[in-house]
């Protein structure tokens, strides 16, 4: 499977990264190399394996279904959320506009 | 008096409650050193205040009689862990200027151990790098130097590059790193010291900036084995706040320490004989074998035959993980907002993105991307899981020949900073022996065993069972104190 500029600038866009037209260029073969070195995978025979979900086993905690009140994971923190914003507005994360 | 910089995480905690220096003085010593090593660039921001808070409030403890820990001892933090009130990048630029209003659980647990920190060590951006020359803050420069009689600047490693740096330069004591495919091991390898990654699990992710959940796991860099244990310890601890912590006892693995390996089986796994290894290394590995002999245990050759699908799968599964926590960065809650006039919100998204992110990380992204994408899922990303099934397996069976493996730490000594920039294949092909282990999270060291023929440390591997962090510090200690390893970087900076 090769990768053309097409391909690598469907990527970009699925991925939200701006690129040049050179940087397109230049990530085609770069990418072409990576995958071409990756595609040895497809020499396994993995039939019947499971693909890894855990390396270590460990079970999944569930925690209370109530509003957190920890000091940084739970609510009522709001000024702190939004310290680094870089277009806090009353209260709210400002973006541009979205609806015409 | 001996001079306090030159001085190890044990002797200076030991020294500091003996009454041989206070705390203050400490941390000035190290203040200063961290002051005057600007040209090494190992750190992001300096923090001497902080360090000097702690000193104070350990001075304090003493009179009290209420030390800790690590009362006394100051260290490096990693840039990657989110400290309260200080910068914290990931030394990218899309992170520049952000200030956690919150403290990660492994820095906010040495704090609480009585360390203070003397500032936020630079490395690898999104720790996505093997010589840290993808920081957006410049490359840290190794204190070490060939003996060719050149001047060449040499990678400390990464991407935990400013961690190692430091601490062969004796600017800290001891750091923090982290670890995701080799990042703490293979710069302690190229600097001279030592490095732990401890058991997928141990050491809590919460509040380190995320690079692949599956494989991220912080750790202790050190001057030797009993100050990385004492570190681990310090660090380790079930968290709440990570859904993958493990909810196990943190054993206290300084007072286990014991060299004597009479009854523990090592195993040599014949597929790290690289091709084109240099034979420096495979000397050293030798030499290796016969000091764990000496140290009692017995040697077995075992097989681990996915081992050259490790790294293939490494660079799907970790751009994969890494493309989809990546996602945060839009320019909207934190970091770096690019605005082009009159755009909409996908465009500022792109453009925030292109403007924050290095070249290594856009590229890392966008191949996460492409093999998550329709069409392309099961025959990359399914399938580098299937790999990753069966290089934990390898491990299992290896298990039951031997307890641990030794190996190599890397392919090669430190290289000069920029011989490899253009080759993304050879650069990535450093963390050969190290990727492994955390593929299948296990808990792995790295301990200085020698020098090669320009007089550049070359690093010994230990990889251990899950949750047997003790059986691989033994083991390192019975390598440590046969090598007897002092060569150390004549000061130049």
């Amino acid at each position: 499977m090769s990768v053309d500029e097409t391909i690598v600038r469907k990527v970009a866009s699925l991925a939200r990264i701006a690129l040049s037209e050179a940087e397109v260029a230049a990530l085609v073969p770069e990418f072409n190399a990576l995958l071409n070195w990756v595609d040895q995978l497809g020499e396994v025979d993995v039939s019947g394996v499971q693909p890894m979900t855990a390396v270590i086993p460990n079970t999944l905690r569930l925690r209370e279904d109530v509003v957190s009140h920890d000091p940084t994971t739970g609510g009522d923190v709001r000024d702190a959320v939004l310290a680094n914003a870089p277009a806090a507005q009353h209260g709210f994360f400002g973006v541009p506009k979205v609806i015409e | 008096m001996t001079n306090i910089t030159d001085l190890k995480v044990a002797e200076l905690r030991d020294g500091f409650r003996k009454g041989d220096f206070s705390a203050r003085d400490v941390a000035v010593a190290f203040n200063e050193a961290v002051a005057g090593a600007k040209a090494l660039n190992a750190f992001i921001v300096t923090t001497p205040d902080h360090a000097l808070a702690a000193a104070d409030a350990a001075d304090k403890a003493r009179a009290a009689g209420d030390l800790k820990l690590l009362s006394g001892v100051p260290i490096g933090m990693k840039d990657l862990f989110c400290t309260k009130g200080v910068q914290t990048t990931a030394a990218s630029h899309i992170l520049e200027g952000f200030v956690p209003p919150y403290e990660s659980t492994v820095s906010g647990k040495l704090w609480a151990a009585g360390a203070g920190m003397l500032g936020k060590l630079n490395m690898d951006q999104f720790a996505m790098g093997s010589s840290n020359e993808t920081s957006a803050f410049g490359n840290v420069i190794s204190p070490w130097k060939r003996n060719d009689g050149g001047n060449a600047a040499l990678t400390p490693g990464g991407s935990s590059g400013g961690s190692s740096a430091a601490i062969a330069a004796h600017l800290v004591p001891a750091a923090t790193g982290t670890d995701t495919g080799g990042s703490i091991r293979q710069p302690a390898a190229f600097t001279g010291i030592s490095g732990v990654k401890p058991t997928y699990g141990r050491c809590s992710r919460f509040g380190i900036v995320a690079f692949a959940s599956s494989l991220d796991q912080a750790g202790a860099m050190a001057h030797d084995v009993r100050d990385c244990a004492i570190m681990l310890e310090a660090m380790s601890g079930f968290d709440p706040k990570d859904s993958t912590s493990l909810d196990a006892p943190v054993p206290n693995w300084e007072a286990g320490l014991s060299s004597n390996l009479k009854g523990k089986r090592i195993g040599i796994p014949k597929e790290y004989h690289a091709e084109g290894m240099p034979a420096e290394i495979e000397a050293l590995w030798q030499q290796g074998i016969a000091w764990l002999k000496d140290a009692g245990a017995e040697i077995v050759n075992v097989s681990l035959p996915h081992t050259k699908y490790a790294l293939p799968a490494y660079y799907v599964i970790a751009p994969a993980e890494a493309s989809s926590n990546l996602a945060r960065y839009d320019g909207v809650r934190y970091g770096l907002r690019d605005l082009p006039d009159g755009a909409g919100l996908q465009d500022m998204y792109a453009a925030t993105r292109a403007a924050g992110f290095g070249a290594e990380v856009k590229r890392r992204i966008m191949l996460g991307t492409y093999v998550l994408s329709a069409g392309f899922y099961d025959a990359y990303y399914t399938q580098a899981q299937k790999l990753r099934t069966l290089i934990a397996q390898d491990f299992d069976k290896a298990w039951a020949q031997c307890d641990l493996l030794l190996t190599p730490t890397a392919p090669s000594a430190a290289f000069g900073l920029g011989e490899k920039q253009d080759d993304q294949l050879a650069m990535y092909l450093n963390d050969v022996f190290t990727v492994p282990a955390s593929l299948a999270g296990l808990p792995a060291m790295s301990v200085p065993g020698g020098v090669d023929g320009q007089g550049l440390p070359l690093g010994l591997q230990v990889i251990g069972k899950a949750l047997d962090e003790q059986g691989v510090l033994n083991a390192c200690l019975a390598l440590e104190e046969r090598a007897g390893f002092t060569a150390r970087a004549e000061k130049w900076w």
